[in-house]
């Protein structure tokens, strides 16, 4: 019997565990969107944070992006020639870089980027007790370091996800016309053809929604470091497990709510 | 100006302080010695609201630290923290003028730069410092800037969190000088963690010794070296004998088995043979079969 309910046990002590942790997430997201809207805030800060996260995301987002765009239309094309469908490349290439592939792998690659670094620094900001200085310097933490970070990856993430799509497209292109021996402008014009407005749309709400996710993350998880080096490298690894998985099931509800219908 | 009454502080089922009271006179500098994890940190981190006492009352100038206006209250503080806590990120001048370019005391730019130099030459340090970041600066050095962002807004109540802590005595000294003299020029009141005892007869007006989360003893630093108290004059001597237990010999020492079913975890374990909690179980650790089967759940 003892046998059966040791590991049982274990594992409602880690369901509990990650409940709690769920539970403060909400709760420290909630104070951080409340923070958003009531002064003061610091726009130097979100400008920095804007950088790091925009703009100096935007080789990574971009490689990522090229490479997926030009391994789909091959992987599109030997699919489709099961039945005869090669000539749909451009059309599926841009929807599935538009609706899901772009936001998505965007959103991981900058979890990897921006979550293990806000993660770190604010993780290494608590230790060095960085944190408790600010408080008494009449600044609150979380107006400073979350509410920047986190309104700056809410803006930046879709943006990045628009290159990125973009980005994608153009390696399918530069696959289908050089490889595959699509004509470059039937190419281009089956590729807006097929493409709508709300799948645009949609693939830049989930870039909102990823980017939010991702700087609340390494907040969080910086934010309730444990001591040393150690606590600082969990904090880390924590915040981009969390913001991966969360990234996945956000996707998932979206496009429920999104296309189910 | 400073008052604590039967302040409790608990972290887990760990009892840090056990009912501290104390009183800081206004414009006196009081210096709170006692051993490594007796609660002096907690001590001056109520007082300031980073950590929320458990019981007790705290009050500054007969207001209640957790009541009124937060901004306001610590708008009258000043603080040096211990490994100095300067933001990485900022430039020296701008991590001294951090008060001073946000908030409620905001100057403009090149007034609260003209400020920072001004607070760092007082510290000792030239203003060509005052473009360099934090990485580039010695302990000694952060350390000052440290003093020079605590003094910048010309705070009325200061606190130094053990300011000589890995300095060597000759940065030591000018830093005990540096906080006498300012604490002296400013007329502030300050309250100084410390475990070195050249820093508590450079700075302090009054010491308590705290120990087992009570204050031990309290008076003016003149009646400091005559007090009868036997763990303040053991403290003070540095002795190895006496009623602070410092050293545990090998003999006694023996670490608190674990069960080791529990998988070594740090959770509350909940087999009969471990209870009360936590993983701990008298005598030897059998790792054997034996006693893997005396662990029921």
């Amino acid at each position: 019997m003892t046998l059966i309910l040791s590991p049982l046990a274990a594992l409602g002590r880690n369901v509990l565990s990650i409940l709690a942790t769920v539970g403060q997430m909400a709760i420290f997201a909630f104070h951080a969107v409340t923070h958003v809207f009531r002064p003061p805030w610091y726009w130097r800060e979100f400008g920095q944070a804007l950088i790091q996260i925009g703009w100096l995301s935007l080789p990574v987002v971009g490689m990522t992006a090229l490479f997926t765009g030009g391994a789909l239309a091959l992987q599109i094309y030997s699919g489709g020639a099961r039945f005869q469908a090669e000539f749909a490349v451009p059309s599926i290439v841009a929807i599935g870089m538009v609706r899901e592939l772009g936001p998505v792998l965007g959103g991981l690659m900058v979890a990897a980027r921006v979550a293990s670094s806000i993660a770190a620094e604010i993780g290494t900001m608590k230790v060095t007790e960085q944190i408790d200085a600010l408080v008494t310097l009449s600044t609150h933490p979380m107006k400073y370091l979350t509410v920047p970070r986190v309104l700056a990856a809410t803006l930046a993430v879709p943006l990045l996800v628009a290159v990125g799509d973009s980005i994608g497209i153009f390696g399918g292109y530069l696959v289908g016309v050089t490889r595959l021996d699509f004509n470059a402008a039937v190419y281009l014009k089956n590729t807006v053809d097929f493409l709508e407005l709300w799948d645009v749309t949609s693939g830049l709400i989930k870039g909102a929604v990823f980017g939010f996710i991702v700087a609340l993350c390494g907040c969080y998880f910086g934010m309730h470091s444990g001591r040393g080096a150690q606590g600082v490298g969990r904090a880390t690894k924590g915040a981009v497990v969390a913001s991966s998985v969360m990234i996945f099931a956000a996707n998932y509800i979206l496009t429920e709510v999104f296309f189910a219908a | 100006m400073i008052r604590l009454t039967d302040v409790h502080k608990s972290f887990g089922r760990k009892q840090v302080l056990r009912g501290v009271t104390l009183h800081v006179p206004k414009g006196q500098s009081m210096v709170i010695i006692g051993g490594s994890g007796t609660g002096k940190s907690v001590t001056i981190k109520s007082v300031l609201g980073l950590v929320e006492p458990d019981k007790g009352q705290i009050e500054v100038d007969g207001q209640d630290v957790h009541q009124g206006d937060r901004d306001a209250f610590l708008a009258r503080f000043g603080m040096l923290f211990q490994g100095g806590a300067l933001f990485d990120s900022l430039p020296v001048w701008q991590n001294v003028a951090f008060r001073l370019l946000r908030g409620a005391l905001k100057r403009p730019k090149a007034e609260a730069r003209d400020i920072a130099i001004e607070k760092l030459r007082r510290v000792g340090l030239k203003p060509d410092v005052a473009d360099l970041f934090p990485s580039e600066l010695s302990g000694g050095m952060q350390k000052r800037v440290g003093l020079a962002r605590a003094i910048a807004a010309d705070p009325e109540i200061i606190f130094f969190d053990e300011p000589t802590t890995g300095l060597d005595p000759i940065m030591a000294g000018v830093i005990n000088e540096l906080i006498r003299e300012i604490v002296t020029e400013m007329g502030a009141t300050t309250m100084t963690i410390t475990h070195d005892m050249t820093s508590v007869r450079t700075i302090a007006d009054r010491v308590a010794m705290l120990h087992d989360g009570v204050i031990q003893w309290e008076g003016p630093i003149g009646e400091m070296d005559a007090a009868s108290d036997p763990y303040l004059q053991q403290f003070i001597h540095g002795r190895a004998e006496g009623p602070i237990e410092a050293v545990r010999s090998a003999a006694s020492y023996s670490p608190r088995p674990r069960c080791w079913r529990c998988w070594g975890c740090k959770a509350v374990c909940i087999c009969r043979s471990c209870s009360p909690s936590p993983c701990a179980v008298s005598g030897p650790v059998p790792q054997t079969r034996a006693f893997w089967r005396g662990c029921r759940r």
